[in-house]
């Protein structure tokens, strides 16, 4: 693992980014609940401390491709919280005017540069935008965020083999969350541990433990340190649970009894929290006071995606092609 | 327009299109199965020479992994990159269609216009060389069915310059096909740079009694057709669509406007065809001035036979071609 100190302002970053993504999650659960919005939505509640350390290791211009669960991704790289909510929301304000979604949030000025909804397609679009840099030696890396599940399609692994073929700057990111939607980890796929399929690929592949961000910043900086310096991909398995099943309104049935309480029990949010207060990195008053800003802009979000405007019905004849009025 | 006198051959004039192209876009870069001149230069060496003069950072050879090529072109255009892509034959697009129907198509629509994707997937096809029921299919339609990608169909060699040329720079996913049949034809080189316009059909003979709409190779087996039929007195208008999506339904129906009858001609199977579509957008636009139902002559509806006289009895051709125009002017007149 690489040598990474985060200094207290990183560390501070990460705690914003983790509080963020727990309240957001939350009230939109909430809201959810309350019958007021109603969409496909998939919580990653439980995976905060794997966008948070990816984050803090990644520069402004660097790109990400992420997928259905890694709205996070977007949230913690910044893509503004009413554009985002109003997307969630369907309205015209959104980041993608309502076209997108959930699933397919797109925001280039944050990096986030695809959102997919197809299990492991984020991987072989992320190795053209690492082409791209390494074509133009802008010095960007690119990111593709996926699950577990997406270790079993064909786009993971003709991915990984150009990539690796090619040295592209690009780093693979496995959140490995124990679930391909119903279907047990060790039920559906052959390995141990989806780091062990980089070998298949000549990259390095670490696991680690993706409940801690200081573990997954200091693995992140060490594959993105790789990537722009010429030599390659990395795989990352980060190894975290999802506390509220596939998709919303999932009943866990499939899980088993108590699997998911105890992941709880070691929810990573509190625990950095508790890590912070506890090596005098932050006082109570000033983590209570970045999740009253948090709490805020959130409100400040909601706000603006419920008084938005759903767009013209005449919009959905924009944006097919080139040269149409945006 | 200053032509080269020499006739060039189809090969010649794809390779030519993708030189000139990166001459003048450094963003233009291009890769495919063995397509790098190490490899030969692509299975039909349509890429020779591209990588040893724009070098292998541009030009690249690939595995063989189709999602892989189309998502790399996918990702390389969302960062401002024109790729070229290269799948050896259009059956191969199948196992890459989640990256172009569901990316390459729809990003710039879902992303509500901030990123765009302005690739080109060149592919060639085409049956009635023996190799198959994997190897042949016309698969245009599928694409022609999907909202945010082009279409496009040459049927000679000095159009397939200018409407790939065209395609390279347009910024929409362009499906380019090349007819297999065709890669021996001989035509006439434009100047560089030369585009023609997509979404443009182009009217190749002019007459007065039918339309016939086609597209890629079968325009050559309507041109003779039409021949064959002038000798009866028959005067056959051929139109070019080259572009199968979008359609240019404009010079189609001014066409049938003046004949009141059309015959329908394409390679790929009948049902759900282009055809299908072209003889409903007729429909709705002039039910009631058509003098004869609208006729199709289309690839039979099974998959692509191997044996010769099977796969002649799969493909349109002049004669059947003729046959369907006859038929339509035997239609009791209005």
């Amino acid at each position: 693992m690489g040598e990474a100190k985060p200094n207290n302002e990183t560390l501070l970053d990460i705690f914003r980014t983790m509080t963020l993504l727990k309240l957001h999650d939350e009230r939109f659960r909430s809201l959810l609940k309350s019958g007021r919005v109603s969409m496909p939505y998939y919580s990653w509640r439980g995976q905060e401390a794997i966008p948070a350390g990816l984050t803090a290791a990644l520069r402004p211009g660097d790109f990400i491709c992420t997928n259905y669960r890694g709205l996070h991704d977007s949230l913690a790289r910044g893509v503004p919280l009413r554009e985002l909510w109003a997307e969630l929301f369907g309205k015209a304000t959104g980041a993608c005017k309502g076209k997108g979604g959930p699933m397919h949030i797109t925001h280039p000025k944050s990096g986030v540069m695809v959102t997919t909804g197809i299990v492991g397609s984020s991987m072989p679009i992320a190795n053209g935008l690492a082409l791209a840099s390494q074509i133009s030696g802008d010095g960007r890396v690119t990111v593709a965020t996926f699950g577990d599940g997406a270790s079993n399609i064909g786009a993971f692994h003709e991915a990984l083999n150009l990539a690796s073929i090619w040295k592209l700057p690009v780093i693979f990111l496995c959140s490995n969350n124990l679930y391909a939607e119903h279907t047990k980890f060790e039920n559906g796929t052959a390995v141990e541990r989806v780091a062990d399929r980089a070998v298949a690929y000549r990259m390095p592949g670490v696991r680690v433990d993706g409940n801690d961000p200081l573990v997954v910043f200091a693995a992140a900086e060490e594959a993105i340190a790789r990537a722009r310096g010429g030599d390659g991909p990395t795989l990352i398995e980060a190894m975290t649970f999802r506390f509220f099943g596939h998709v919303f309104g999932d009943n866990d049935a499939y899980m088993d009894a108590g699997e998911k309480a105890a992941a709880m029990e070691k929810d990573p949010v509190p625990a950095y929290r508790q890590r912070l207060l506890a090596q005098g990195v932050a006082t109570e008053a000033q983590l209570a006071a970045i999740e009253l800003d948090i709490e805020t802009q959130i409100n400040d979000a909601e706000q603006f995606a419920l008084e938005s405007p759903l767009p013209d019905p005449l919009e959905v004849g924009t944006d097919i092609y080139a040269g149409q009025p945006a | 327009m200053s032509a080269e006198l020499k006739p060039v051959g189809m090969i010649a004039v794809l390779n030519r299109a993708l030189h000139d192209a990166f001459a003048a876009d450094e963003k233009v870069i291009a890769f495919g199965e063995d397509f790098a001149d190490r490899e030969g230069g692509g299975v039909f060496g349509v890429s020779k020479g591209l990588s040893t003069k724009f070098g292998t950072s541009r030009v690249r050879s690939t595995p063989i992994s189709e999602q892989a090529i189309i998502g790399a072109a996918i990702g390389a255009s969302l960062a401002g990159f024109r790729p070229v892509v290269e799948i050896m034959l259009m059956n191969f697009t199948a196992v890459a269609m989640d990256m172009i129907v569901n990316h390459a198509a729809k990003l710039r629509y879902m992303s509500g216009g901030q990123t765009h994707v302005p690739i080109t997937i060149r592919t060639t096809t085409g049956a009635g060389f023996g190799i198959g029921g994997q190897h042949s299919d016309m698969l245009e339609a599928w694409f022609a069915h999907t909202a945010g990608l082009k279409v496009v169909v040459p049927s000679n060699p000095t159009d397939a310059y200018g409407l790939l040329t065209s395609c390279i720079f347009d910024d929409d996913p362009c499906i380019f096909i090349e007819p297999l049949g065709l890669m021996r034809c001989q035509g006439m080189l434009p100047e560089p740079g030369h585009r023609i316009p997509l979404g443009k059909a182009a009217i190749v003979r002019e007459g007065a009694d039918v339309t016939v709409v086609s597209y890629g190779r079968q325009v050559g087996e309507c041109l003779a057709a039409a021949d064959s039929l002038a000798a009866e007195g028959i005067r056959a208008e051929v139109i070019d669509l080259r572009t199968v999506s979008p359609l240019d339904m404009q010079t189609v129906l001014s066409s049938v406007r003046r004949t009141g009858r059309v015959v329908i001609v394409h390679e790929a199977v009948r049902n759900c065809g282009v055809g299908a579509e072209v003889a409903a957008r007729i429909n709705e636009a002039l039910f009631g001035k058509l003098r004869a139902p609208v006729q199709r002559v289309c690839g039979f509806d099974s998959p692509v036979p191997y044996s010769k006289p099977l796969e002649t009895a799969f493909l349109p051709n002049k004669e059947t071609i003729a046959a369907a125009v006859r038929a339509a002017l035997r239609e009791i007149q209005n």
